[in-house]
Parts: C-alpha cells; sequence; structure tokens
C-alpha cells in the first residue's frame, strides 16, 4: 500500500527501503525522538520528504492532491484536537471537514460506544479529561470511515485495560471492514499482540522489520 | 456665516501650558515619560507645521500630479507603518499582502467616495482629496493593523488545532476559517464602536473643523455621516482582503502549514 525509497526528511528520518501493506495492522515502535511521529506525518503529506519518494497504491504522494489524501489517509495526531462545542460537534468535524455527508445521532453513539466513552452528544467538550479527549478524537476518526488510519499513540492517556480494550475494538474493526491501520505506539505488548507487521524506528533508521 | 476665529502666536504657545501641566505632573509622580512626551510634541507640531504648508502649496498648485503624488506617499507611509507596528516579524509574503490590500482597499473605496458620493470636479481637488483620503487610509490602516495581529497571533497560536484539522482532510480554508472570521471580526469592531459613540459620546474631528469653520452643522453631519459610511466600506474592504490573502500565506503548495521558525 505504501512503499517508500531512499526517503531522507531533515536530520530526523533516513529509509532506504520499507513497503506497508494493505488491510493489515502495522505497529511503528522505537524511543521517543526516533522520528515515529513524523513518519505517519509524511504518510498523511502533511510534511513532504526532502530526498525520496512515497507512494500509495502505485502513486506519487507528490501526484496525489494532498487534501484528497487526508480524506483517504486520515491521521489522529498524539495531543487530541478538541474544537469548541458539543461532543457533537466533535464528532462530526471530521465529516465537515471532509466534505462527506454527515452521521446521524445513532451512529455517533455508536462510535462513542467503540471508544468507551459513555457521554451525552450535546454534553459540552471543554470539560472532557485528557483521557476522555482521546478517545473522542478516535471516534471522530473513526466516524470518518478511511481507507488508512494513521494513528500516533491513540491510547497514550489512557490505563492499560482500557487501552487493551479500545485496541482491541479498534484492530477488529479493521479487519471487518478492511482497513489499513498504522499506529505509533511505545507499548511493545500492544505491538506484539496485535501487529501484522512492525517497524522498528531507531534513530530515524529502520533497524528491524 | 461667522469667520473662525485666528489664533494669535501667543494663543497658540498658551496651549502648550498642557503639555507643561502633563510634564509636571509625570515628574511630581515620578514617571519617566518626559522625554517621550517632548518628543511625541514636537514631533506633532513641527509634522503639522510642514503638512500645513503642503496642503497651502497643494491647494494654490492644482494639479493631479501632485494630488496623486500626495496619495501615494501617504500610502507608503501608513503600509510602512503597519509594518512597524507588529510586535513580530513579518515575512516578505504577508507584507506584499498587506501592502495589496491596503491599496486595492482604500483606493477603491476613496474613488467611489469621492466620484460618486461626493461628485467632485475636477476630480484631483486636493481640498477634498487629500483629508478625505487621510481619513479613509488612516482608519484602514488601524483596521487592518488589528487583522494582521490576529491573523498572525491565532496562526501561532493555535497551529496544533490547525495542523489537526488538516490532518482530517480539511482544506486550507476550512483549518483556517475560525481564525479568519476571528481576525475579520476583530478589525472591524472598533470602527463599529465608534459609528455607536458619535454624536453622544463625542464629535468626530471632521464634523468639529466643518463647524468651526462656519458650515452649518446640518451640511458637516451630511458629510460625517457620508465618510463616516465611506470608512466603514474601507477597512472592511481592506480588512476582508488581506484575511482572505493572508492565511493562504501560511500554506504552501501541498497545503502544509508553513510557519516561520523563529
Amino acid at each position: 500500500m505504501f512503499q517508500i525509497n531512499n526517503l531522507k526528511y531533515k536530520s530526523i528520518l533516513d529509509i532506504t527501503n520499507v513497503r506497508i501493506p494493505k488491510n493489515q495492522i502495522t505497529c511503528i515502535i522505537g524511543e521517543s525522538g526516533s522520528g515515529k511521529t513524523t513518519l505517519i506525518r509524511l504518510l498523511n503529506k502533511l510534511i513532504s520528504p526532502d530526498e525520496g519518494t512515497i507512494l500509495y497504491e502505485g502513486t506519487h504522494l507528490s501526484k496525489i492532491d494532498s487534501v484528497e489524501l487526508r480524506r483517504k489517509v486520515v491521521m489522529l495526531p498524539q495531543a487530541p484536537a478538541i474544537y469548541s462545542g458539543t461532543v457533537r460537534d466533535n464528532l462530526l468535524i471530521g465529516l465537515r471537514f471532509s466534505e462527506k455527508p454527515l452521521a446521524s445521532d445513532p451512529n455517533l453513539l455508536n462510535a462513542l460506544q467503540m471508544v468507551n466513552l459513555q457521554k451525552s452528544l450535546d454534553q459540552s467538550s471543554d470539560k472532557l479529561s485528557g483521557g476522555e479527549k482521546q478517545r473522542l478524537a478516535l471516534a471522530r476518526v473513526l466516524l470518518m470511515d478511511p481507507e488508512v488510519f494513521l494513528l500516533d499513540e491513540p491510547s497514550s492517556a489512557l490505563d492499560e485495560e482500557t487501552e487493551e480494550t479500545i485496541i482491541m475494538k479498534l484492530v477488529e474493526h479493521c479487519k471487518n471492514y478492511n482497513k489499513s491501520l498504522i499506529m505509533v505506539t511505545h507499548s511493545k505488548k500492544i505491538a506484539n499482540q496485535f501487529a501484522d507487521f512492525i517497524i522498528e524506528i531507531k534513530n530515524g533508521k529502520i533497524v528491524n522489520r | 456665516m461667522d469667520q473662525v476665529i485666528q489664533l494669535q502666536m501667543w494663543q497658540m504657545l498658551s496651549a502648550y501650558i498642557f503639555i507643561l501641566l502633563l510634564l509636571f505632573i509625570v515628574r511630581l509622580k515620578g514617571i519617566p515619560r518626559e522625554k517621550e512626551i517632548l518628543i511625541a510634541t514636537v514631533r506633532m507640531s513641527l509634522q503639522l507645521v510642514a503638512t500645513g504648508y503642503v496642503l497651502v502649496y497643494l491647494f494654490d498648485n492644482i494639479n493631479p500630479f501632485y494630488t496623486i503624488l500626495t496619495i501615494a506617499i501617504m500610502e507608503i507611509f501608513a503600509i510602512f507603518n503597519i509594518f512597524k507596528r507588529m510586535k513580530f516579524k513579518l515575512n516578505q509574503k504577508l507584507k506584499k499582502t498587506i501592502a495589496l490590500s491596503m491599496l486595492i482597499g482604500t483606493m477603491t473605496s476613496l474613488l467611489y467616495f469621492l466620484l460618486v458620493v461626493i461628485g467632485l470636479r475636477p476630480w484631483y481637488d486636493p481640498r477634498y482629496f487629500v483629508p478625505i483620503a487621510g481619513m479613509i487610509i488612516g482608519n484602514s490602516m488601524t483596521g487592518i493593523a488589528l487583522g494582521v495581529s490576529k491573523l498572525v497571533d491565532g496562526m501561532k497560536d493555535q497551529r496544533h488545532l490547525v495542523e489537526s484539522s488538516l490532518m482530517l482532510g480539511a482544506t486550507p480554508k476550512a483549518a483556517a476559517g475560525d481564525i479568519v472570521n476571528n481576525a475579520f471580526d476583530s478589525a472591524i469592531l472598533p470602527t463599529i464602536n465608534s459609528m455607536v459613540g458619535m454624536g453622544i459620546v463625542f464629535l468626530p474631528g471632521m464634523m468639529t473643523g466643518q463647524i468651526l469653520s462656519g458650515i452649518s452643522p446640518i451640511t458637516a453631519i451630511e458629510y460625517q455621516i457620508a465618510i463616516m459610511l465611506g470608512i466603514v466600506g474601507s477597512v472592511a474592504l481592506t480588512v476582508i482582503l488581506f484575511v482572505q490573502l493572508g492565511y493562504r500565506t501560511f500554506f504552501n503548495h501541498e497545503q502544509q502549514l508553513v510557519l516561520d521558525e523563529e
């Protein structure tokens, strides 16, 4: 699905060659500062490589319109972005931004359930805790139903138990609907438990595949 | 019509007693502002004296070229004043956007106001052209300066939110939408507020000047209403041009957020 060749980005990343398979669970692991986030930002075309190429489904990223790509390959940042307004507003904003049809309330509640968040849709979003915000942002991305999920430490603010439940549901969802999941995680345990494919980055280089 | 009272030299000088009063107060209170007060007073006096003579010359030698030259100098001063007022360094692209928005916004409003609303003949008559240009350019300058600082601060402070919106497939326009609206709103709000207080809280300068010079208050308010509308229009046009073009300078052709690193 993604094919990276001879990629260089500043002094942060230097990747000779890697293929990220379609419809599978890929985990990116490595120490902080090793370049994991930079890698998925590149896949979301939020930044462009200085050298080398990234192909998505055989097409150069430079040939794909950035906005169109991001609507298919949606990224969730580590620090969740919460917009002013209600839980409903926050769930719908992804669909609004990507100009997709809005979801009905039952669908929104369904998404909240997927991430174990029991909140009313009319509740204001600014009083949520860090972990709740993270799950809200994850539910927003799920609703967008993209081809590829790029998740940057989606469970960093969650306790271990919730983390495992949610990642399990997420993986199941991807398997059922033929989605690709690329997830940065600090947890080797999560990676070993769920990943079909593991990329380990050390000082900007891929060490172990 | 009554003639305006001509000020004698000693009367002019007696007005400076207010500055002496101010200097006395700051000295008494130990506020170290004497230097600024003196500089400001001297600058104000010299600049106005010079302007007075320039205007006399312009009115005596009516010529479209002189009028255009005067307006050009006013625009340039206004644009550089905006650059100078910013707490942060503006990049080249943003500077160009500011200059372009000021030129198009103020010139369109000014020409419409003079030629259509006032029906000025000849079109370059400096007695109308120069003071009205001053009001329109000056107010637009204040408005756009507010808009620039709100837009730049907004993009910097909300960088994370803007980028997160892009990650969700937002167009740059949608991702910066709230910041753009907020900048526009803050930039036109002072102008709208000044309309609300007008005539009750204070009598605007142009109207006061016309009344002092013996013109009927009714004529004076006609002019004041018209110029106020012209100012609102010019501020709105200048600021909307700026914010609509300005937010684009924060994105590159690949719809990526680019903020200058400090």
